[in-house]
């Protein structure tokens, strides 16, 4: 496997082309077009199919054919696209349909702008169309991970047969970075077959219907406590954090997930160096989410301050962890700012320092 | 050891290019490496730019802030970014199209003619080369071998672009290391 | 009978031949009670279909989607794996399935509201991509499931719970002539209406339906068909004179006939019978 220089967002389609998809459906929105744009010319290339959508909404409901007769299938969109595409979503976690999104977020609300942004959290995370239901959400923070992440997604997707998100800010879209990928990267062996897909009647199964309408109360309460049974198994399987620095003391746990974990990185590095007793807590998987190993890497802080490039979305997530066993602090940049690893340095510090307010219940 | 930089130029000067040539050459050297591009509107005709990080370890922030070098292809990035260089860092900045001395004294300048350099070779397009050239002899950043063999692997299906393209490349950084040369030094990123 | 080979016959064959079937159930259609209104041709349009699938011999690689209207369910009629699609989407989730798996005969059954309104991007763009699918368009000019609102569909001054008026043409605009507007793409296909109001019009949809089965099965072209329906709970008027309401007001404004091949490109409709 060589090394090579890739975009987050062309790492993303070629991960998924060697995770065995062979089927993109979309519709061009900025920052995220280099994947549609990769696909159309990569995806016949291995006998795959590419098709340009009339809008989101068609987009995500040809997921739902797609991955309901069986087959991988991938889209991507940013915010506003995503948007649209909730209502297939929702259709599809209520028909347990596996499929990939990817989301490369960008500042909202409304058309917001295209710089980058990690304002799609509680959408992302807390289910984003109607019903009771989750995705699993996955938040890179390399170009590297994205990949490794997006080849990931379809065995979560089809292990689980439930809709995936891959949620990445604008930065890891554009940014290139050095990406190795395996040739060919098969499917889980122990993922089960998809014996209830349509494919064609033969009478040697029982009648594929795939659905997400139950007109009986008492079918449906059985439906939605299934799929709760379900997210109560990814919610023990699939939780995924990294933290550094956890070895010895430190005064202050920062928390931080994407490209924002790296500024948080650099800055927490050079603070170190200072002598200043700070460590890094990163959730890689935002659904669910690692509440108990954020609880216990925040029992030696004596504060935690959450960095977000949002008004402060999963400081909510932070903050359920904690309740109010630590003061939790908060710094977030909208509109497609970012944060610079001297901001954060300097937040760090005033956290560190007494002179920050912590996050008040209202 | 990490080292930060800041491309920037008019839309079309290259700047983005260059910034992944020199994040190319320093994979290819072994290095962990990132390359950010400023994007949106401002692409179209507009400053576009781009940091990249060079590292000997996995690169933390791709955004930086204190870049240790930059290389302003025109006057609005030397406005916009001379004050973010670090002190002792690098300046390089486009005479052929920057009106202005370099204000800062704690920082290597290293004024080159790009434009003009790559007129006088009877190459105009070949500016950006002749920048990128400058570029790796004012930092040492990544071996010029390494730049060198990515013009020819660039221009591979264009033969007859690979030996103008190394001769501007070649001229700015014969330029760059004479300016360099010429006077007292700050440490060099020790790469 | 006074054929002497018929009186030759021996007891046992005459028995076989009596109970011999000449009209069965077709194996493409579950044997379950529907839940559509007395005298609605919903369920005549199920049959026309599964007639022509097991005709066609393509059962058992068929795959069926379902709209949002009264034939929500028909997901449970049809004897093949099925989708139910959300409001107006069935021609994008047949796109992802023929596209996924373009071995499979794939259809939708979908109403005005369905197609006509919320899904009308949907079926232009499905039509004009020349998806290899065929979709039966069941248009019976008004909102069936929710309670008789009025259908983009709708006539000129037919009142319903939403144009107690009457529907007025200078606030609701015209009736949507689906066929014809989908005729309008420059992309080849097989566009058709038909009726079910009258058994010689049974006959002649049951033909469209399977010229439209039948150029999907060759991988030729997209195909539509359009079948008026009617609705007698909702139009509040008994079956028989629904048929006749058919006739009366609908046929007149959305001719009957074959309206573009994929070989022929664009032509006129014909008159019905004379193909």
């Amino acid at each position: 496997m060589a090394r090579k220089l890739m975009k987050g967002t062309e790492a993303i389609a070629e991960a998924a082309i060697r995770a065995g998809c062979r089927l993109f459906f979309g519709y061009p929105i900025t920052p995220q077009n280099e994947i549609p744009e990769y696909l159309s010319h990569r995806l016949p290339q291995v006998g795959g199919t590419y098709v340009q959508a009339e809008s989101e909404v068609a987009a995500s409901n040809m997921l739902y054919g797609a991955s309901g007769a069986g087959v991988r299938v991938l889209t991507s969109s940013s915010s506003p696209g995503i948007s649209l595409m909730q209502e297939a979503v929702s259709y599809m976690a209520g028909a347990e349909l596996p499929v990939v999104i990817v989301n490369i977020m960008r500042a909202g609300p409304g058309l917001g702008g295209i710089l980058p942004s990690q304002a799609d959290y509680l959408q992302a995370t807390k289910g984003g169309g109607h019903g009771d239901y989750r995705v699993p959400v996955l938040g890179p923070w390399s170009v590297q991970e994205a990949a490794n992440l997006t080849m990931e997604a379809f065995d979560i997707a089809d292990r689980y047969r439930t809709p995936v998100m891959v949620l990445g800010d604008g930065l890891i879209g554009q940014m290139m970075e050095p990406v190795e990928l395996p040739d060919e990267r098969p499917p889980a062996p122990d993922l089960p077959p998809k014996t209830w897909a349509s494919t064609g009647w033969k009478g040697d199964r029982p009648r594929a219907v795939i659905n997400s309408l139950y007109l009986d109360a008492d079918t449906l309460e059985a439906h939605n406590r299934h799929l709760q049974q379900k997210y109560r198994q990814i919610r023990e399987r699939e939780r995924r954090f990294q933290m550094r620095f956890e070895e010895g003391d430190y005064d202050l746990l920062v928390v931080a997930y994407g490209t924002v974990a790296r500024v948080a990185l650099s800055a927490i590095e050079e603070l170190r160096e200072q002598g200043r007793r700070v460590a890094l807590f990163r959730p890689i998987s935002l659904y669910p989410y690692p509440y108990r190993e954020l609880a216990a890497a925040a029992e030696k802080a004596r504060a935690v301050l959450v960095l977000e490039l949002s008004a402060g979305q999963m400081l909510e997530d932070v903050r359920l962890a904690l309740g109010r066993s630590r003061p939790v602090h908060f710094h977030g940049r909208t509109g497609g700012h970012l944060i610079s690893p001297e901001e954060a340095a300097n937040r760090m510090v005033e956290v560190l320092e007494g002179r920050s307010q912590e996050v008040a219940d209202v | 050891m990490q080292y930060e930089m800041v491309i920037a130029g008019f839309g079309g000067q290259g700047a983005l290019l260059i910034g992944k040539m020199l994040a190319y050459a320093g994979m290819k050297e072994g290095k962990e490496v990132s390359w950010f591009p400023s994007y949106g509107p401002e692409m179209r005709g507009g400053t576009a730019n781009c940091t990249v990080v060079i590292s000997d370890r996995p690169v933390g922030s791709p955004v930086v802030q204190r870049p240790r070098a930059l290389l302003a292809l025109n006057l609005p990035s030397l406005d916009r970014f001379e004050d973010a260089v670090r002190p002792g860092g690098v300046i390089l900045y486009n005479t052929s199209l920057v009106n202005r001395e370099c204000r800062r004294t704690d920082v290597v300048v290293v004024p080159v003619a790009a434009n003009d350099l790559a007129n006088a070779l009877g190459n105009p397009k070949g500016a950006n080369m002749v920048a990128l050239g400058a570029f790796v002899g004012a930092t040492e950043v990544v071996p010029m071998t390494q730049v060198e063999a990515l013009v020819r692997e660039t221009f591979a299906r264009k033969p007859a672009l690979v030996d103008v393209n190394l001769q501007c490349l070649q001229a700015g950084f014969g330029e760059a290391r004479r300016c360099v040369e010429g006077r007292d030094r700050p440490a060099a990123p020790g790469m | 009978m006074s054929s002497p080979a018929v009186l030759e016959e021996t007891p046992a064959a005459a028995s076989e031949r009596t109970r011999a079937p000449v009209f069965g159930h077709p194996e493409s259609l579950r044997q379950v009670i529907t839940h559509y209104c007395p005298g609605c041709t919903h369920g005549v349009i199920h049959r026309l279909i599964a007639e022509v699938l097991d005709e066609l011999g393509v059962r058992e690689r068929t795959v069926g989607v379902s709209p949002v209207g009264c034939a929500v369910l028909a997901y449970n009629y049809f004897n093949t794996d099925m989708h139910e699609a959300s409001h107006g989407r069935a021609p994008a989730v047949a796109t992802g399935i023929k596209r996924g798996r373009p071995d499979l005969v794939v259809f939708t059954y979908q109403e005005d509201g369905d197609l006509a309104s919320i899904g009308l991007s949907e079926i232009l763009h499905c039509a004009n991509r020349g998806e290899k699918v065929t979709v039966i368009f069941v248009n019976n000019a008004i909102y069936g499931m929710t309670g008789g609102q009025m259908a983009p569909t709708t006539m000129p001054g037919q009142v319903t719970t939403t144009s107690p008026l009457g529907r007025d043409v200078s606030l609701a605009g015209h009736p949507l002539r689906i066929a014809e507007l989908v005729s309008a793409l420059r992309t080849p296909a097989f566009i058709a209406r038909g009726a079910v109001h009258t058994p010689l019009h049974v006959v002649e949809a049951r033909r469209l339906v399977r010229r439209a089965f039948q150029y999907q099965v060759e991988g030729c072209c997209f195909s539509l068909v359009e079948l008026l329906s009617t609705c007698p709970t909702n139009w509040g008027i008994p079956p028989h004179e629904a048929c006749a309401w058919v006739e009366k007001n609908m046929v007149p404004y959305y001719p009957l006939g074959v309206f573009k091949t994929p070989d022929g490109g664009d032509r006129a409709p014909r008159p019905l019978g004379r193909e």
